[in-house]
């Protein structure tokens, strides 16, 4: 095990959550000589420039090649090393989506996928770099435990899981200077298991990735403005998914809003509803993300607000939610 | 390592067993991928039986050889090669294909012993051969890794980008071979998708290119010792002519056998001719051995 997170907050506030990653993984390659890491010519953009400078010999570019970056690391594992393979998260979820399914998940092997860039986050390069399916992929995915952490504290103790768990990983982190939430990285992060930012018993936000910050700030003002008070979740584990965060979710508060910087098919909200549905319990929700269309370019600021991801969106749905209510009548004229 | 006589005889009986043991899997499966079964198995049985260091006691020994069947497809005669060897229970490749066995027609490397990647899924099984290779180099490990593609296979790109990386990285101890049987499921690889000059891609690659019959036994031993023996820094390819089908006269060379059924009738002439057929292999071995 490394020797623990050795920057400050303030160094994580100026760190990029992909920077805070290259860190992580220098610590582990420094304790674990089985620890390799390759990239797909984004050495420089994935933030693993330290690693390849500290340890050339076990820094693998395999050129703008994906698919092949995703079977080497297969055999390396195979062979008894633990790759850690980054690359942007479109990518990975997508291009090279069947070497994940087969070389990685089916074979169960231990390798970890870093997905940068992930959600809008690289905004202005256009949907062409705007990874908005991959939890829908990933979470799909036999073996894969998929993570989608809130800041660079939480990415750091999700590579800090990863490298401890064996089996295939997906972490998705952001591309740019994502708000800290956490004041360190010793908030209790376990795996599979939400951690409660903010309290609350009238409604429940649960949200991964940038969306945390955003839901958190949505609370505080809400407390304030509105007298609400909204538990928030951050929901870093999509899979295996916090059944029981969600269900007590239901149980307290009756209403949750999912918020995440994806697609509203098949991600965090899906994974969620799928877990309400199936408890048989009444409860208003609603889902915040990309809906189902292609997000607009810009940058990832303007893009959340565009869609309605950021603090002031999230404020607007709880307030949506507040008032409708779920209903218990067999009045079924308004629903088609 | 110069072949003896004796030991190519040893080899031919050998893959005789192994290509009846693929055609009794096919006729207990109902059908199979027949065709590249029969002309992979010269291929494997050299590998397995003359130069991989393998433990059948330990198959997960980390000094042994890996083998990968990149067409994985060819399952059906690989299962025959590793419970022939001992990994798995023979009584084993009677339940091949059938619901709930551990063996479907693409062998899954955590279930059935001996099997180094999960394959079935095309142009993966380079990339995993790079990745062994590498990580065998970066461990200060001996240990060779074979990897065997189909000739259809090779329209997938990803093919490409391992044969790129294999050069890069100059993996010497990395022997691949290209099972050339000039069919896939579609017809000829030249009318679906022209391959051809096959070699020449290969060399612009970066590999070093021994083209041979690989249905020879004799020729498959002369190019892996040339491999052994390579003291540059560009990996081996092994382009190995063959015929799909081989040794079963009336599916040879003829791409409808991709996969196909045999019936009792097919069954018993097909074990006349593979017995023909080994024959007529013995008969060559007399004239040609030294």
């Amino acid at each position: 095990m490394a020797g623990g997170l050795s920057y400050t907050a303030e160094q994580s506030t100026s760190l990029s959550t992909a920077e805070i990653y290259g860190q992580a993984l220098v610590e582990l390659a420094e304790a674990h000589p089985e620890v390799v890491a390759l990239t797909a010519d984004l050495a420089k953009s994935t933030k693993i420039g330290d690693f390849q400078k500290k340890f050339p010999d076990r820094f693998f570019n395999v050129g703008i090649a994906e698919q092949n970056m995703f079977g080497v690391a297969a055999g390396m594992a195979k062979a008894g090393l633990v790759p850690f393979l980054s690359t942007f998260s479109q990518f990975a979820s997508l291009r090279s989506a069947d070497q994940l399914h087969t070389d990685l998940c089916y074979q169960n092997v231990n390798a970890k996928v870093i997905a940068t860039h992930s959600g809008t986050s690289f905004g202005q390069a256009g949907s062409t770099h705007h990874a908005i399916c991959d939890l829908a992929v990933t979470r799909s995915i036999p073996n894969l435990t998929v993570i989608c952490p809130a800041d660079g504290y939480e990415t750091y103790n999700a590579v800090m899981a990863a490298y401890n768990t064996p089996g295939p990983f997906y972490i998705r982190i952001n591309r740019g200077f994502d708000r800290v939430l956490y004041k360190d990285a010793d908030y209790g992060f376990e795996l599979g298991k939400a951690v409660e930012v903010h309290e609350g018993t009238d409604l429940t936000i649960i949200a991964c990735g940038s969306c945390v910050f955003q839901a958190f700030q949505a609370a505080e003002f809400l407390e304030k403005a509105d007298g609400l008070k909204v538990r928030v979740l951050d929901m870093h584990t999509i899979k295996p998914l916090d059944k029981e965060a969600v269900l007590k979710a239901v149980m307290d508060t009756r209403r949750i809003i999912t918020v995440e910087d994806h697609t509203v098919i098949g991600g965090l909200g899906s994974a969620v509803a799928e877990v309400v549905v199936e408890s048989g319990k009444g409860c208003a929700f609603k889902k915040l993300g990309i809906q189902d269309t292609f997000a607009p370019i810009g940058l990832h600021e303007d893009i959340m607000s565009t869609i309605g991801i950021d603090s002031n969106g999230i404020i607007e749905a709880v307030r949506e939610v507040m008032k409708a209510d779920f209903e218990e009548d067999n009045d079924w004229d308004d629903e088609f | 390592m110069a072949l003896s006589k004796q030991e190519w005889l040893a080899l031919e009986k050998k893959a005789n067993e192994l290509r009846n043991l693929c055609l009794d899997t096919t006729y207990w499966a109902g059908s199979g991928h027949i065709g590249g079964g029969m002309s992979v198995m010269d291929i494997m049985t050299v590998c397995y039986h003359k130069y991989m260091h393998i433990k059948v006691e330990d198959p997960n020994w980390e000094d042994r050889d890996r083998f990968i069947l990149s067409k994985g497809h060819a399952g059906i005669a690989y299962a025959p090669v590793l419970c022939d060897l001992g990994f798995n229970d023979k009584e084993m490749l009677k339940t091949f294909n059938l619901s709930g066995s551990k063996m479907g027609m693409h062998l899954d490397s955590n279930k059935v012993v001996g099997v180094d990647a999960s394959t079935g899924s095309l142009g993966h099984g380079l990339s995993i051969g790079v990745g062994t290779a590498l990580a065998a180099r970066l461990l200060k490990k001996d240990f060779k890794t074979f990897v065997v593609l189909g000739d259809g296979e090779l329209d997938e790109g990803s093919n490409w980008e391992a044969a790129m990386s294999a050069a890069h990285y100059k993996l010497t101890n990395l022997i691949t071979f290209v099972d050339r049987n000039h069919n896939m499921i579609d017809g000829n690889t030249e009318d679906v998708m022209a391959l051809e000059p096959l070699a020449d891609k290969w060399e612009a690659f970066g590999f070093i290119v021994k083209k041979i019959d690989g249905n020879n036994i004799k020729e498959l031993c002369e190019a892996i010792d040339f491999a052994y023996e390579n003291e540059t820094d560009k990996p081996v390819l092994i382009l190995c002519d063959t015929v799909k089908g081989c040794g079963i006269d009336f599916i040879e060379g003829d791409f409808r056998w991709h996969y196909g059924a045999f019936d009792d009738e097919k069954y018993e002439n097909g074990k006349k001719a593979l017995e023909k057929s080994y024959a007529a292999r013995i008969e060559r071995v007399e004239k040609e051995a030294e």
